[in-house]
Order: C-alpha cells, then structure tokens, then sequence
C-alpha cells in the first residue's frame, strides 16, 4: 500500500496500481474513459487528468494523467484543483464535438457512462459551431448494434475486441477526428464474446440489438440476479424484465466466475423465454386446462401409486429434489444419458479427492501452463475460453515484471510481450477456436487423446502407468516440461469426448503435475442433477419397460436429445401416464398427457451447480401473469411453504448440499428491514402507467422465498452480492456503476462474491492413477467413429429458441478427412439412430477414421455418440 | 556564400547535385571511421562515450543528448535479442527538407554513420525508415546499401571484426506521426502508426519489444566525423555550447531558399539575412518559424539569437529542425497558421482527445475566420485549446507542436486575426 494525498488528505491506495484506480477505489468521483480495470491503461481520452506536486512545497504542480502514474509513497495530488477541472472540462468538450444529440432516442440513455461522465465533469454548454462528422453504420449481426455517429474514439472496443478476446474483424480504421471503429465490411462479429462490446462501449456505439426489439429503458426494467442457463459455467447474470418479457441480460460482475465478461450465447440466448410457444397454461390430453384441474390431475395419478421421476441437468437442485421427493429415492433418475451419467460420476469421485479446490475462472486466467484434453472450450464452456485466453500472458508477463513495467500500464506491457505466449497445449480431435493462442494441438481420436494424456501423466511421474506402444513422446514430454515448469499448471477435460479414459487421463496428469483439475460439463446444472440422482437414463426406461411404473414424471427435459428416439418412444408409449414439466413443446411434451408449464430461470428461484462446483442462486425476475411456475412450486408438498423450506429439506437429505443454503441470503434477510428492491429509484411516469384506471397504485406481488420485493421500494443500500438486481449508485447510471460495489476495482465484491463451493479439498490426494490404458485407435473399414462437435449457437437447446442464436446456429454436418468427399458434398450418415442426410465438412486434421458430427442440433438430436457408423455419398 | 570552417557534412557532395557513390567516399575518407573503431579495437562503451563528450544533440529536432541515448541501451550476455538501430528518415516536418539532401547526395555517410551508431549500442540489426515521398533518396540509399554489402561494409563480420550489422531501407506509407520515435516503430511493426507509451522507452522495449535506438538522419550522419576527428574537434564546430554543424534552411519568400551546413548558434539573422539573402524585393519580413512547422514563431526582436538548441528555448521558441519558414507581409498570417494547423488536424492519428479533437476545433475556427466568418470568442476558443496541447496533456508531441505556431501567432498577429472577426474578411484577400 501507499499514502497518496488527494487534496492534501491522506488516503490509502494499492501501490500496484494507478492513481486512477486508486481514487475509484477510494470512491473518488473522477472521470473517465479509456480506462477499463479489465483492460489496463492506455491514456487515450485524457479525461483522469488530475494535478501532480512534486512535494507540500510545489504550488503549481503538472497535469498527469491518473490513469498514467503509478499511485506511489507520498505521491500529491489534486482532483480539485481549478486549472484541472477546467482541463477535464475541456477533454469532455472535446469528446462531446461530434456526439450527436440523440439521447432521448438512443439506446444507452439512462445507463451511458458517456452521459454519466458528462454530468460529472460539467460540461453543460455547447461552443461548437461547425457541423458533425458522419459515418456510416454496419449491421454487425443479429447480436449488436452499430451507430458509429455516437463515438468518442476511446478504443476501448478494440482493444477488448482485438487484445482481450482474440477477435480480428474489428479495427480502427482512418485517422485524426474521423477514426471509425469496425469490420472492413459489414457482416456477422465473428468473435463469440462480441456482445461484451455493449458493456465496453462507453456510450451508444455498440448496443443489444435484441434489447432494441423490445427495448425498455434501465429505469423502467424491473431486474434480478440470475445464473446464466447455457453452460454449465455459471456466469452471473442480471436480467430485466418490462411487461412480462424477458428484455435482456447484462453482465453480473462476480470476481471468481464471469468478472466483467460474459459469451454471446449467455447474453443473447435468454429470449427463448418470450417465445410465442412457450406452454402459458397446463394442457391436459392436448386442451388446455386449469391449474387446479391440473393439480387434481396430478394428485390422483400419483396416489395410484407406481410413479418414477426423471429429472434434469438443465433444472435446479430444488425442482430435481422436490421431483425426487414426489416419487421417492429410488424412483427418481438424474435424466441424464447413460454415457453422460457416467462420466460426470467419474468426474465428481474425482473432485471429491482432489486435494487441491476446483479452480475458478479468475484462477485459470492466473494459470501459466494450460493442458487442455478433448475439448473445444469456445463451443463448450464459452466463457473458459476467455479465461484460457488471459492465461497466455501470464509467463511472457514475468519478462514484463523483470523490465519494471507496471502490469496496469496496458500498451506498454503488450509492446515488451509482443507475440509472446505461454504454454497452452490442446488434444482434441479436431479444430478448436483457440488452436490461435496454442503453442501446439494435436488432434486424435478420443482414445489417443486419453493415450497422450496417459503419456504426460507418465512422463511427470514415472510411477504414473506407462503407455505401451504410445510413440509420440517428445510431444507428452514437451507437454510435461511445461506443466512442471509452471508455477500455477491447470489441466482442463470434460465430457465433450464422451470418453472415460480421457477424463481418467485428466486426473493423471493433474496429479502428476501437482496441477489445477477443471471438468466442463454441458448443461446449467448437470453437476447438480447428477449429486441429486444417480439412476441414469436407461434405467427408467428399464423401469417401465419392466412394467414397474405406469406413471413417469418428466422434469424440463426432452428425452429425445438424450436417448435413441426407439427407445424414448417405447418407453412412452408403454408408459400409460406421462406427465411432462416443461417451458417449451418438444417431442417428449407431444407425447405427454399432462404439460405442466414450468417456469424458466426468469419465473423461477432456484439453484445450479456449475462445473466448477460451485452453487449459485438465481432469482424470480417477474410474476408471470399466467399459470407459469417453477417446476418444484408445481411438485412440492404442501408443508414446504417457501424455498427456505426446499434448501432445508434439501440440506437434510444431502449433507453434501447443506452449503447450498448459504449460496444467497434466505427470504428472511433485511437491510434496515427492508427488501431489496428489483426495479431502480423512481425516475419516470413508470408508477403512472396505469393512472386512468385507478389512481391507487396496485400492490405489488409477494415475494415469499427471497429478500427481493417485486418493486422499487426496499432498501437503498447495497445488497449482498447474490442479491444485486441491477448496478447503480448515485452518478454511475450505467454498468460501470459496479465500482462502487467493489472494495477495490477489478476486486472482490464487497462482503464476498456470489456462490458456494460444494467440494472442499481433500487433505491428501486419495486419487490413486488410473491405469486402464485404452489401446490406439484403429479406424474401422466402412466404418467412422462419430465424435460430438459442439457449436455454441446452436448444440444448446433453449438458446437456440433465441432468434438471434437461431440465425447464426451452423446448419448440421459431418467433418471428415478422407479424399472420397468433396467440401459441401452431400452424404448419408447411417448409425444406430438412423439415418442422416447432411452436407461434409473437410477438416484436414481430424485423424482418418473419425468423423465429427454436429451436437444437439435438432435434427440430428437423439444420436447417442460417440458412435460407429457410415458415410456414404448420398444417392 | 562559403564561411571559414568546417562542413564535415556537405563538403564531399557534387555540386552538379549528382550522388557520392561508394569509391567516391571512400576516397574523400569515408569508412575511415568505422574502419578505425574496428581495428583499433575500440569497445561500444569508447565510442558510446565519445559521442557523449562530443555533446551531440539529436537533430531530429527534440535535442536530446545521443550519446546518453545509446547508454541507455542493455548490454551483456542475458539482454534481450536483436538490438535494433533505426534512422529516422521520415522528414516531414513541413518546412523541413535537410535530412533529403543528406540522403540524395551522399547516402554513404548515413551508412557509415549507422554502423559506427550500430556498433556503439550493439546493434544487430537496422533500419532506415524513409518518408515514403522520398523516391530519390529511396533510389540512391538502396544503391548504396547494396554496393556497401558487396564490399562486405555490411552484413556479417565486417572486416573481419566479428561485428555483424544487417541493414534495411523500409519506405514508409506515409504519414507525418511515422516519424514520431514510437508511432514510427509500431509502423515498421506492420501496426497502427500510434505513438506508444513512455515508458517503457525504446532503448528498453523497443522494435518488437527488444532494445532499439532511433535516431534521426542528420545525427546518424555526423557520428563517422566524431570518430575521425573526435569529440572536442566537434565540439568546437559549434559557436555556443550546442556543438557541431547544423544544417540550417530557409524557405518562404527570401531571395534565395536554401540549406547550408553552418556552425550550431550561427545567428537567424545571419542565416535570413546572408545566406538566404533577406527577403524578396517589395516584401517586408514579418516573422519566422525557426525549424518546421511545430515551433513558436519568432520576430524581428528574435534575429540576432543565436539558432541552437538553449538560445530559442529561452525566446520561448524552438531550433527544431532548424530549416525557418519565413513569414512576410504580404501573406495572410491567419491563413498561414490555418494552413499548418490543417496540417496537423490531417496527420493527428486519432488517438488522445485533446489532439483529435482539438486540432478539428481548431482548424475549423481558422478556416472560418479566414472565410470571413469568424466570431467574437473564437480567439479565446483557440487560446484554450492551445493550452489543452500542452505538453503532458496530450499523449504524444504532436500537439504541443500545433501548437506553438497558433499560440505564437496569436500572440504576434493578434490584431490581424482581430481584423478578420471585425471585417469579415481576410484582409489579404
């Protein structure tokens, strides 16, 4: 730390850090905008200038930039100062030339920070006379909006776009007054995290153009904190709401998880939760029906007796457990496939003895030797990917602490690393979209990726199992030099193979390099559904088949994604009651007598596990106005009154879940004995709306199982982290508000960050080495192994009912290597599910013999992989 | 118009303008120094301390010690790998045109000049940027560097000494802020032309984040006759305590526009009034830009300083590049100043608000000023943002640079820009 005296107040700041930094963190109320503390300091904008003293003598004192000096022992400096604040008034008055006078109609208004530093500083009078530039605006995409008009050349897109995120199709183009900011044509943002440009952008440039369909000011939406529904990373969302429908998310910072960043499909994909298709009410033998026809329904065919539940890995720990303790124990399947069932299981006895804790996503940017097997991180488990991004900078970053560059001191520290990366080694069977930052990829088929990653874990520790006739050495004892030459080595695997061996393989080379272990599941609450059943798919359907239920409780899954569509078929069929909770229709609805329509994240509380095992709440965002529930609302007993009671039933039966309590603040929590209010301060004729019909406000609804009121009214100081609707504080309208949230910027939420974990280290590593070494892969004659290849826009099910998602989602294919196919040729597909008739792909690297096939595309939903099959030239 | 002394830059050049090739050179006693470097075994540090005691200030026009420069540089076994030299020859300073003649007329000097430098920090490779409008100095240096690699000059194992120099000539594609020390290495990069931050410096994290010195044209030049002739014959070229010749220019409309190689602190008026002969018949001398367009004009009372770097500080101006743009009376002062401040508004490269911004302000206001629309206020407006260009406020020189010509006129020609608010005109017109 150091003593920095602001105005000749002393005041403790990081000495690690800028003067910037440190008066923001200090709640200094000092303008700017190139500056980003996920970004560093470029000093573009010039807008932090504050004066500088050389000692208590010095009366004249420079301008500095803050974001531009280090916040040094004894440093002076003045944020008052006249000749300063004139200066900052200028610089924003520069700023302003060209800025059109569009707020009323502009997307940002209310939440710019543009607007925000504008107030600020002071600048309330126009002296410029000459007319404005103009540009030309792109059409990005389905995702974001361009309106070039608006910019202030602070750079931040690009150097988010470019330097954070990898991406290239946006530049700086032109010079002087006229810089513009954009792709050399007009056409989709190729990055996967290009929607993060909403919350970079520090006014109207770059905005949600799916907000912009149903848009709704910040002040008029009514927000909770939520759990991103499409990975299973967990990302922190805020969603907002206006009229029941789901308006858009933005970005909930949390310091371990998602930090300032969220992927595209987490952003875009919540507006599955407006569709027109969506079941509004229960639907009984195909007609609608009323809740308590339903509710009767239900309790008669239960009472029948001879019920089973199949639960869900994109439901939450409350709605598998209520589903669970509605049929019994041993009656509930975790609605898992069998292959994925397994794996997971694997996965979790290995974390449970793991002596070192699940790395976050802030700890894998700390990482400085990446292994990554058989997975394609940027479709999988998007938001890693970025993480694995920032991990490449971590060794280079040493040569940059040796030449004494401060590490905020972004240009700077990116002109002494220049092309310099870290070690990041991927095996997978194909391509993936961070093959860009690898030092090397080696692509093989799933055994021989599990066989190399045996080789590593041998080569570290020879007591590890040796791997006979394995003959690419140098490439695991690179591999294995790097990871013993690191001081914070990580290991990633997952389920995206579907092969045990190279999720054992994993666990090898983790404990062979003392290293960091982190498994991606696919789905919100995979990790969750498996802790709370164990009976995989198959099983239920052995169960029925056997004749033992006649009535079978599905929880928001379509089988038919999971099973081969012969089996889920006979299954329902000879099922003679099916009872469907779901948001959406979709082949197993069809074929249910009973749809219950069960709430989205958006209409219900509950909890997911991410893959990082970690628990987090996420929260009601409207009162739908219709018959829409949370599943375990529709499932629960009477003598579970509130969600209070579910976590503690919960608790009760599953010790291991007990922290799951703790992962947000219980319905009973007050701050000064008020709520925590969902809807922003009173700003507008919001309250007025529904004036000409009845002056009296209309109450509110009740929010029983959480401390958040359907409201405005509740407290107006800042929650807990796992309970912040919205970011705001006096002067900061816009998301950089959440400054003000954080003890020191870029840190820590103040009284911790969202969620728990749920698996302590172990104190030993109990894991002994897996030493059921797969032999090569031999390809088949006539016969490919068909591997999973996993889209972001489109393998996972609900986003893809998200127009914008839908519109970029790849149309389904197969990728091979192999000269008896031509790019874009159209062949037949035929496995034990069927027969597909798709175009190829020609992926020079995918080992001859293997075939990727799209995941969870409709169309080719139900194909169990990995699996045998032939490609044929269609006929 | 010859003086006395000595003019180790320009003395071997043809008078029919025609290029001093290599056998030409060499017979005038050229790659005499780099021969005495390397064979009388003297040691980077020797030669590096040698051009510090010579006092040679960097020509490019901030005068920074070259000397303290290269000591700057890592040495050693465990620095980083290459160490670059680059010669600033992207000259487009308006106003500014000594660095073409160097370059035109005897490349060899700048060639030698950039091993003896390249030697002194270490070097393993160099660059010379070249302003890209520069075709015939393109031409004659790559005709040059290639006759100086046949002869084994450069390359590996120059004579024979182990010491190995790869030199380049790169064209630039154009702008003014390539010729900024930083903006220049993220052009040769292949980057965006922006300035960098500073720190890290150059001679730290320099071309592609290894060691680097840049330095301009006219001081690569001098450094082969520091070594030949030493550092205190040098020093005494000069009249004041700035040693050495400069090249000093004049342009605008004097009787003869020119460049001559001079002693540092020759007097403005001696260059104005001898060597470009005063000004034309039927004009009067107004004012002077003492070198380029980025310095603070200087009049009548100004003449008898002497042009080195101390002396015009002091006038609140600048030697910069020490080639004058000379103002008369039948010229528009706001029109010229208009005209400079398009200039840099052009080239400004879009990165920090006060330039950006600013300088469009500003060109603006001038431009409608000299239109006839200027209003009551716009000289305030222009004062104001001339403070915003101040050095430190902005991210690179470039703006401090506008600035000095606008803040100097202002304060020299405020009654003429007065008359273009009140008559709505320009009175030239």
């Amino acid at each position: 730390m150091a003593t920095v005296f602001v105005d000749d107040r002393p005041y403790e700041m990081n000495a690690e850090q800028n003067l910037l930094h440190g008066c923001l963190s200090q709640g200094f109320k000092l303008p700017y905008f190139c500056w980003h503390p996920a970004l560093g300091s470029v000093g573009a904008c010039r807008q932090c200038a504050v004066k500088q003293y050389k000692d208590e003598h010095d009366a004249h004192g420079r301008i500095v930039m803050a974001c531009m000096t280090p916040a040094s022992e004894g440093a002076r400096i003045s944020i008052a100062d006249p000749e300063v604040v004139a200066f900052r008034a200028g610089i924003i008055e520069g700023l302003m030339l060209n800025h059109p006078h569009d707020c009323p109609v502009c997307d940002e208004g209310g939440e710019c920070h543009l607007q925000d530093m504008t107030v600020m500083t002071g600048h309330d009078y126009r002296r410029y006379e000459f007319d404005k530039r103009t540009f030309r605006n792109q059409n990005l995409g389905p995702l974001v909006n361009h309106e070039m008009n608006r910019c202030i050349q602070c750079y931040r897109c690009v150097r988010y776009y470019r330097d954070y995120a990898g991406g290239e199709d946006l530049n700086a183009f032109a010079s002087r007054d006229r810089v513009f900011f954009g792709r050399h044509e007009d056409g989709v943002l190729e990055n996967e995290f290009s929607g993060n440009l909403v919350e970079i952008c520090p006014t109207g440039v770059f905005t949600d153009k799916t907000l912009k369909h149903h848009y709704v000011r910040k002040w008029d939406q009514q927000f909770a904190p939520s759990i991103c529904v499409h990975c299973a990373l967990g990302c922190n969302t805020d969603a907002g709401e206006r009229y029941g429908s789901l308006r858009r998310i933005v970005n909930r910072y949390n310091h371990e998880v998602n930090g300032y960043f969220l992927c595209d499909r987490g952003r875009f994909g919540y507006e599955f939760v407006n569709s027109d298709k969506r079941f509004r009410q229960p639907v009984l033998r195909g007609q609608p029906t009323s809740v308590a026809a339903a509710h009767r329904y239900l309790e008669e065919t239960i009472a029948k007796g001879r019920v089973i539940g199949i639960g869900s890995p994109r439901a939450s720990l409350e709605s598998n457990f209520a589903l669970r303790s509605l049929v019994g124990a041993d009656q509930f399947y975790s609605g898992l496939a069998d292959q994925e069932a397994k794996l997971i299981r694997q996965m979790l006895e290995i974390l449970r003895r793991s002596p070192v804790r699940t790395p976050t996503l802030r700890e894998i940017e700390e990482c400085d030797a990446v292994f990554i097997l058989g997975e394609d991180l940027t479709n999988v488990a998007p938001r890693m990917a970025l993480a694995v991004r920032q991990s490449v900078r971590q060794q280079p970053m040493e040569t940059v602490k040796k030449l004494k560059i401060p590490l905020w001191l972004d240009f700077g520290v990116r002109d002494a690393m220049q092309d310099a990366k870290g070690p990041l080694y991927i095996v997978a069977p194909y391509r993936t979209r961070l093959d860009d930052v690898a030092t090397a990829t080696f692509h093989a088929a799933p055994d021989d990726v599990a066989r190399l990653g045996f080789a590593v874990a041998h080569a570290l520790d020879s007591t590890a199992p040796a791997v006979a006739g394995f003959d690419d050495s140098t490439l695991a004892g690179e591999i294995a030099g790097a990871l013993k030459a690191a001081k914070k080595p990580l290991v990633i695997s997952g389920t995206s193979c579907a092969n045990e061996a190279v999720i054992r393989a994993a666990a090898n080379v983790a404990k062979a390099a003392n290293a960091a272990l982190s498994f991606i599941a696919l789905e919100c609450n995979t990790v969750g559904a498996a802790l709370i059943g164990e009976s995989p798919l198959s099983a239920a359907f052995q169960a029925v088949r056997d004749g033992y239920a006649d009535t079978v409780i599905i929880l928001e899954n379509d089988l038919y994604r999971r099973a081969l569509h012969a089996e889920v078929d006979s299954m329902l069929s000879a099922a003679p009651h099916v009872i469907v909770l779901d948001h959406l229709p979709n082949r197993t609805t069809e074929k249910a007598e009973l749809v219950l329509p069960a709430g989205t994240f958006a209409e219900s509380d509950g909890t997911f596990v991410s893959s990082e095992g970690r628990a987090q709440r996420f929260f009601q965002i409207f009162t739908p106005q219709n018959d829409v529930s949370a599943s375990w609302c529709w499932l629960k007993p009477d003598r579970w009154r509130d969600l209070d009671d579910v976590l503690a039933a919960m608790s009760a039966e599953f010790p291991e879940l007990a922290a799951v309590r703790e992962a947000a603040p219980s319905a009973s929590f007050r701050i000064a004995g008020a709520k925590v209010p969902r809807s922003p301060h009173r700003e507008s004729g919001r309250t007025a709306v529904l004036v000409n019909i009845n002056v009296s406000e209309p109450k509110p609804p009740e929010d029983p199982d959480s401390p958040l009121s359907f409201s405005m009214e509740g407290t107006p100081d800042q929650p807990p982290a796992a309970l912040i609707p919205f970011f705001w504080s006096p002067s900061w309208n816009s998301i950089q508000a959440v400054n003000t949230y954080q003890k020191e910027i870029g840190g820590p939420l103040r009284g911790g960050d969202a969620g728990v974990p749920l698996f302590e280290p172990a104190a030993l590593n109990g894991q002994p080495y897996f030493s059921a070494i797969p032999p090569a892969f031999r390809p088949r004659g006539g016969e490919w192994l068909l591997v999973p290849m996993y889209h972001i826009f489109g393998s996972d099910e609900l986003s893809l009912a998200a127009p914008g998602i839908a519109q970029l989602s790849p149309k389904p294919h197969v990728a091979v290597n192999s000269s008896d196919f031509a790019e874009g040729m159209e062949v037949e597909v035929t496995c034990a599910a069927g027969m597909f008739r798709l175009p190829v792909r020609i992926y020079p690297e995918i080992p001859p013999g293997v075939a990727a096939l799209s995941a969870g595309l409709p169309s080719l939903a139900g194909i169990v992989l990995p699996a045998w099959g032939k490609i044929e030239r269609a006929r | 118009m010859t003086g006395n002394f000595d003019k180790p830059l320009t003395e071997r050049m043809h008078s029919d303008g025609s290029v001093v090739d290599l056998q030409a050179y060499e017979q005038a006693g050229g790659y005499q120094a780099i021969r005495k470097v390397l064979r009388t075994g003297m040691t980077p540090m020797e030669v590096t301390e040698e051009v510090k005691n010579s006092n040679l200030r960097g020509r490019g026009g901030a005068g920074f010690q070259t000397g303290l420069k290269w000591s700057f540089v890592p040495r050693g076994k465990d620095i980083p790998n290459p160490t670059y030299l680059i010669v600033n020859a992207d000259e487009m300073e308006p106003g500014t045109f000594k660095d073409r003649l160097l370059m035109e007329r005897d490349p060899h000097q700048l060639i030698e000049g950039a091993m003896v430098a390249g030697f002194a920090i270490e070097a393993d490779i160099g660059y010379i940027f070249l302003r890209g409008e520069y075709t015939l100095a393109a031409e004659r240096l790559a005709r040059a560097i290639a006759e100086a690699y046949e002869h084994h000059y450069l390359g590996e194992n120059v004579f024979g000494s182990g010491y190995s120099l790869e030199l380049h000539l790169h064209i630039s594609g154009g702008r003014y802020i390539c010729g900024d020390e930083t903006g220049l290495l993220n052009a040769l990069e292949g980057k965006r032309a922006n300035p960098r931050s500073k720190p890290p410096f150059p001679p730290s994290v320099g071309l592609f984040g290894k060691p680097t010195v840049v330095n301009n044209v006219e001081t690569i030049c001098c450094v082969p006759h520091i070594i030949n002739r030493g550092a205190e014959w040098f020093k005494g070229l000069g009249r004041t305590r700035d040693g050495g010749t400069k090249l000093f220019g004049a342009s605008g409309k004097v009787k003869r526009p020119g460049l001559w190689e001079l002693p540092m602190g020759t007097t403005v008026r001696e260059i104005l009034e001898e060597y470009a002969g005063g000004m034309r018949d039927g004009v009067k001398f107004r004012g002077l830009l003492p070198g380029g367009a980025s310095t603070d004009f200087l009049v009548e009372e100004h003449l008898d300083l002497p042009m080195d770097f101390s002396s015009l500080d002091k006038a609140g101006s600048r030697m910069g590049t020490g080639t004058m743009i000379v103002l008369d009376d039948q010229t528009c002062p706001v029109g010229m100043t208009w005209n400079l401040t398009h200039f840099f508004a052009q080239e400004s490269c879009g990165f920090c608000t006060p330039c950006w911004s600013g300088l469009g302000w500003a060109e603006r206001i001038l431009k409608s000023m000299e239109e006839g629309h200027g209003q009551p206020g716009d000289l305030d407006k222009l004062a104001f943002q001339t403070k915003m260009w101040a050095p430190g406020h902005t991210y690179c020189a470039l703006a401090p640079g506008a600035a000095e010509p606008v803040q100097s006129a202002l304060k020299y020609f405020h009654d003429d820009f007065e008359r273009h608010i009140s008559e709505h005109r320009c009175p030239w017109r």
